[in-house]
């Protein structure tokens, strides 16, 4: 850690990275992309690596991650971010890729391209914000919404019956041999921002091994499409959501 | 055999449509391409597979389906590469959401579309009844792609380098539309050497952003609406720009009174048909465009000072005869004489439609 400025007589102690635009997000109170981006680009910056990546934001709320990343980006169509990563990693595969993709985007409309980026083991790292609803469109049923959960395609909650139980893709994918490094976490504590940061540092030094792809999926919460206020879905994604997708490694490099 | 051509230092070969345009990607520079398999195009991603040890620097993947394969071409073009795609009907429709987006975007890349007969899953016979879906845009939005139709093995060739040459010039996908017979048959080519296609500076790429410039964003993505007309104006700019870059090629026009207007595969069978035609003392020409956007609409036009009628021939129910009908616009009748679904006109067939409308002729006074 640099030594703290001073500035008229007042230590500084923390600041944004440069890695981050001074741009101000467009993101709800309470939501978890914020958090995500500024440890993502904590991490670019401090292992000084903003030269060497490029990432890749498909559509969702997080599609204008570019006008917040200070990096190169790539805007990607609906499910194809890791197609394009697959792109840009193959022409370039000494640089750092990544991908930054919300559940609807990664677990339904994109399942194909998850599975065969990562059973190719493409060395990127994938991002994968789980808050269970589809943001940008206005809060409909995701792939990943719990059992019984309302949303504005799901009215009465979502039932087995007719659409099907939630889907654990980060379980799913951890089986594919191109998977090198599979962790789920969250953002909801400072605790838990901690070891997200910890992941996304590990996941970049993996990347230089090429061996293969590694997967961080964030538990995060969507208050306004939940219709909560930010403390109440940090409360209810740790009472709801957290039982069902618990925390930790999947896997971890031998 | 092989013969070495000294003088123009291009290689002589007998080669499959499918395999020479393979061939003339590696010696256009190709440095990605991406693929799936689809019948009658195949061959493009076998023998592109055959020759990686010769180019050990070439990416080629089979990707899970057209759809990853297209997106990957964007992202590989987005962070500088000169990359393919090549596929048929089917699999191009799949790609139509990608190629919108490639567009405005801004991303250049060559895409290879080797028809078959529809629509749907159809038959793998040639067929040319994608032209609307190639010229007219096929996704969503307001764009063209630079469309070149080769009517030769040695055209499967050259309209490589040109396609790579424009594509890169205006930031804009282009595409060959090829056909089955043309991907499949085999003919003499001439393969240019390589390297003699420099590659197109790209500032705009995604390669990392160093400390001395902005970072690069690739994105189609223009929420204000102000922001969206103002690309789609520099788009329709460029259309208007490449204008300037219509081929075509033009057969015993000078003195026809009936044009054939026929593009690819169909044009080689009407080439034939014109000689039958003269052989009976009809003056029939013809109008081959190279270039099927931007159509040579000039071209037509002024054989409309000279021709009494046309006939746009075509292996579909007739689609690129709008355009004849709207260059021509109602100056001199247009006629149509087409197969679909794969079957492939003889030079006879097309003969006895260029009869019937000799007689027709006589007895409209122009």
């Amino acid at each position: 850690m640099e030594p703290a400025e001073n500035i008229d007589g007042m230590m500084l102690v923390y600041k944004k990275p440069p890695t981050l635009t001074d741009t101000p997000m467009h993101y709800c109170p309470g939501c978890g992309h914020g958090v995500v981006h500024k440890v993502l680009m904590e991490v670019v910056d401090e292992l000084k690596i903003q030269e060497e990546t490029v990432g890749v934001a498909p559509v969702g709320c997080s599609v204008f991650a570019y006008d917040y990343m200070n990096i190169d980006m790539q805007e990607a169509a609906h499910g194809r971010a890791t197609a394009v990563a697959t792109g840009i990693k193959r022409v370039l595969p000494e640089k750092f890729v990544f991908t930054y993709q919300g559940d609807g985007d990664l677990a339904a409309i994109g399942t194909g391209e998850t599975i065969h980026t990562i059973n190719r083991g493409e060395n990127i790292l994938i991002v994968f914000i789980n808050n269970g609803i589809y943001g940008m469109t206005g809060g409909q049923m995701a792939p990943t919404s719990l059992l019984g959960m309302k949303t504005t395609t799901t009215p009465f909650g979502r039932e087995v019956s007719a659409m099907g139980n939630p889907i654990k893709i980060t379980e799913l994918i951890a089986q594919l041999p191109g998977a090198y490094y599979v962790t789920r976490q969250a953002v909801y504590t400072t605790a838990a921002v901690r070891k997200l940061k910890k992941s996304i540092e590990a996941s970049f030094k993996y990347q230089k091994l090429k061996k293969g792809t590694c997967f961080i999926e964030v538990v995060s919460s969507c208050p306004s499409n939940w219709k909560l206020t930010p403390v109440e879905a940090n409360e209810w994604l740790e009472k709801n959501m957290l039982p069902f997708y618990p925390l930790g490694d999947i896997k971890v490099p031998k | 055999m092989v013969m070495e051509n000294k003088k123009e230092n291009t290689e002589t070969r007998l080669m499959k449509g499918n395999e020479a345009l393979a061939e003339a990607a590696f010696r256009a520079g190709m440095k990605a391409y991406f693929g799936y398999p689809i019948t009658p195009q195949s061959e493009v991603l076998e023998y592109l597979t055959a020759q990686v040890p010769k180019h050990p620097d070439v990416v080629i993947l089979q990707a899970e389906s057209e759809l990853a394969a297209i997106n990957m071409v964007y992202g590989a073009s987005g962070a500088g590469a000169r990359v393919m795609i090549s596929s048929s009907g089917p699999g191009i429709s799949l790609m139509q959401e990608c190629l919108s987006y490639m567009t405005s975007a801004q991303l250049p890349a060559l895409v290879v579309n080797v028809q078959r007969g529809g629509p749907g899953l159809g038959t793998i016979q040639p067929s040319q009844g994608d032209y609307f879906q190639a010229v007219k845009g096929g996704g969503h939005g307001d764009y063209h792609l630079i469309v070149l139709a080769p009517a030769s093995v040695q055209e499967m060739v050259d309209l490589v380098f040109d396609g790579f040459r424009l594509s890169e010039k205006y930031r804009n996908p282009a595409l060959i539309l090829a056909d089955g017979a043309l991907g499949q048959m085999m003919e003499k080519v001439n393969l240019p050497p390589a390297g003699s296609l420099p590659k197109t500076q790209t500032p705009w790429a995604t390669t990392g952003k160093p400390q001395t410039r902005e970072r690069n964003i690739i994105t189609s993505l223009f929420i204000q609406p102000e922001r969206m007309e103002k690309l789609n104006q520099v788009l329709q700019s460029k259309y208007k720009e490449m204008g300037k870059e219509v081929r075509w090629e033009e057969i015993r026009t000078e003195d026809a009174e009936i044009v054939l207007v026929a593009f690819g595969l169909t044009s080689r069978i009407c080439e034939k048909t014109v000689d039958l035609a003269r052989q009976k003392e009809l003056k029939v020409g013809l109008l081959r465009p190279i270039t099927l956007y931007p159509f040579p609409t000039d071209a037509v036009v002024k054989l409309t000072e000279s021709a009494k009628s046309f006939i746009t021939v075509e292996m579909n129910a007739g689609q690129m005869v709008e355009d004849v009908r709207l260059a021509v616009n109602g100056r001199r009748p247009v006629e149509f004489y087409g197969r679909m679904g794969g079957m492939i006109p003889s030079p006879e067939e097309v003969l006895a439609k260029v009869e019937s409308v000799a007689e027709k002729g006589l007895s409209i006074p122009i």
